[in-house]
């Protein structure tokens, strides 16, 4: 084995230079589904984060501590979940939509909603603090409040989609049990690696591992610039 | 029609066992320029907050003339001791209050704009109001409260955290604001500037109203023996 490694590493090089036909399909994929699962978490969750800022209701702290606590959801109890609703028998089985990307994108979503909501809720609400009064003396209503929050905390906002990117694109649990890993249909990054590890396809996986490491890397480097280029503006102080 | 005299009865404000406001009664009359003089710890900033509806006493009655509260509200505005400054642009900060009302785009920018250049931040307008100085950021509050042409004008130690120039501009500024028709009512602990800016003294100690006079007539004879402590600088909390 100790042979293989280097050689393995190797022809991973080669496949990303080449462009190789299945990774750039496994890699499309994953960021399809992935970056739909974050449109649609964050469709969600900033707003309802921001509800949970502003509104004052019975049962706030309860429901916060639940939402804090959704954040740590086992992605392959997520992916059970979704696939009784959407298997045959289950009460959306007519949709069809197991084994499809539409159903590990639902997976994703119900997966990173929580923490894009719970993290916006933190972000809005350091940031309630410092306006309320304001807003509060110009007559704003809790939806203006709102508003206003979620654009004024912008920039510190993306911190709280990115993370629930991490988390999409770097699980595996859910996207296996609901997508089952068929090649080219459902086969994403990490479900890649997980069988072609499996299978000894060492090349592919560690092509996609190192991808997978790069994008994360990406990711954070264009949330430090975001942030970043948003304090030198004077934005965050 | 005016929203004015507002008429405090036996407001009364307390927190964790301590009165901070013990029967304070008062008539706040238009066009007049009302300091709220008292060391520090009197109750006075929140005595502001009570005028202003920020807070709502224990006990007691705020009236304001005529029966619509909500059209009282909309005909006040209030600048605070640390101005409060949106994460936008100098012109966006000064229309927001107008944009809040629903106010169409074009008499926004407009009436923004005519604010600016009255508190003398027209240069300024594209750039973010969060890298402005302190003294700056008071003068866009300022501006944001004026260009909703309010009745009456709560400040609370608008000077408090500001040098010497600085507050020379913000008390002139006052007083422009105060020739254009609105009623002035600003607390501070600074004789100097209370002896400035006041037509009328409402002088608090320990959550109490002590005088309310005319200014002139408070500096020269006070009627108090807690008053003239405090003229004399005997009275320190």
């Amino acid at each position: 084995m100790t042979g293989e490694e280097p050689s393995a590493f190797w022809i991973a090089i080669q496949l990303m230079a080449g462009l190789d036909a299945e990774l750039t399909d496994i890699v499309g994929r994953s960021l399809r589904v992935s970056l739909s699962a974050v449109f649609f978490a964050s469709l969600i969750g900033l707003p309802l984060g921001a509800a949970m800022a502003v509104y004052r209701f019975p049962g706030r702290r309860a429901a916060v501590v639940l939402l804090n606590a959704l954040m740590g959801l086992p992605p392959v109890f997520i992916g059970l979940i979704v696939y009784l609703a959407l298997s045959r028998s289950g009460p959306l089985g007519v949709l069809g939509l197991l084994f499809t990307p539409g159903a590990m994108i639902i997976a994703q979503t119900l997966l990173i909603t929580p923490i894009v909501a719970a993290l916006s809720r933190q972000i809005v609400r350091g940031l309630f603090e410092e306006y309320r009064e304001q807003l509060c003396s110009l007559g704003a209503g809790p939806g203006q409040m709102m508003m206003t929050l979620l654009w004024d905390g912008r920039v510190m906002l993306t911190t709280a989609v990115m993370a629930g990117f991490g988390r999409a694109i770097a699980e595996v649990g859910a996207v296996f049990i609901v997508g089952g890993n068929i090649a080219y249909a459902t086969r994403v990054m990490t479900t890649a690696i997980s069988l072609e590890t499996s299978k000894g396809n060492l090349a592919l996986a560690l092509a996609l591992g190192m991808i997978l490491v790069l994008m994360a890397l990406a990711v954070n480097a264009g949330v430090a610039l975001l942030t970043g280029a948003g304090r030198a503006r004077g934005r965050l102080q | 029609m005016s929203i004015l005299p507002l008429e405090l009865e036996d407001v009364t404000l307390s927190a964790g066992g301590k009165r901070l406001l013990d029967g304070v009664s008062m008539t706040i009359g238009g066009g007049r320029r009302t300091v709220i003089l008292g060391p520090n710890g009197a109750g006075k900033s929140l005595l502001l907050r009570i005028c202003h509806g920020l807070l709502r006493p224990d006990a007691g009655t705020v009236g304001w003339l005529g029966d619509d509260a909500a059209d009282a509200r909309s005909r006040q505005a209030m600048v605070f001791q640390r101005p409060v400054m949106l994460r936008r642009s100098v012109l966006a900060n000064a229309a927001y209050g107008l944009q809040l009302k629903g106010i169409g785009r074009t008499e926004r920018i407009a009436r923004a704009e005519q604010a600016l250049r009255m508190t003398g931040l027209a240069d300024h307008a594209a750039q973010d109001a969060r890298t402005l100085s302190v003294g700056e950021q008071q003068r866009l509050a300022l501006a944001r409260a004026q260009s909703l042409d309010p009745e009456v004008l709560f400040l609370d130690e608008p000077t408090a955290s500001l040098d010497p120039g600085a507050t020379g501009q913000i008390e002139e500024l006052i007083g422009r604001i105060h020739g254009l028709g609105a009623a002035i009512v600003m607390t501070t602990h600074d004789l100097g500037q209370a002896r400035r800016v006041a037509d009328e003294v409402v002088f608090l100690h320990k959550g109490r109203v002590v005088e309310q006079s005319p200014a002139e007539r408070f500096f020269r004879e006070p009627t108090h023996d807690l008053s003239r402590a405090f003229l004399r600088g005997e009275l320190l909390w």
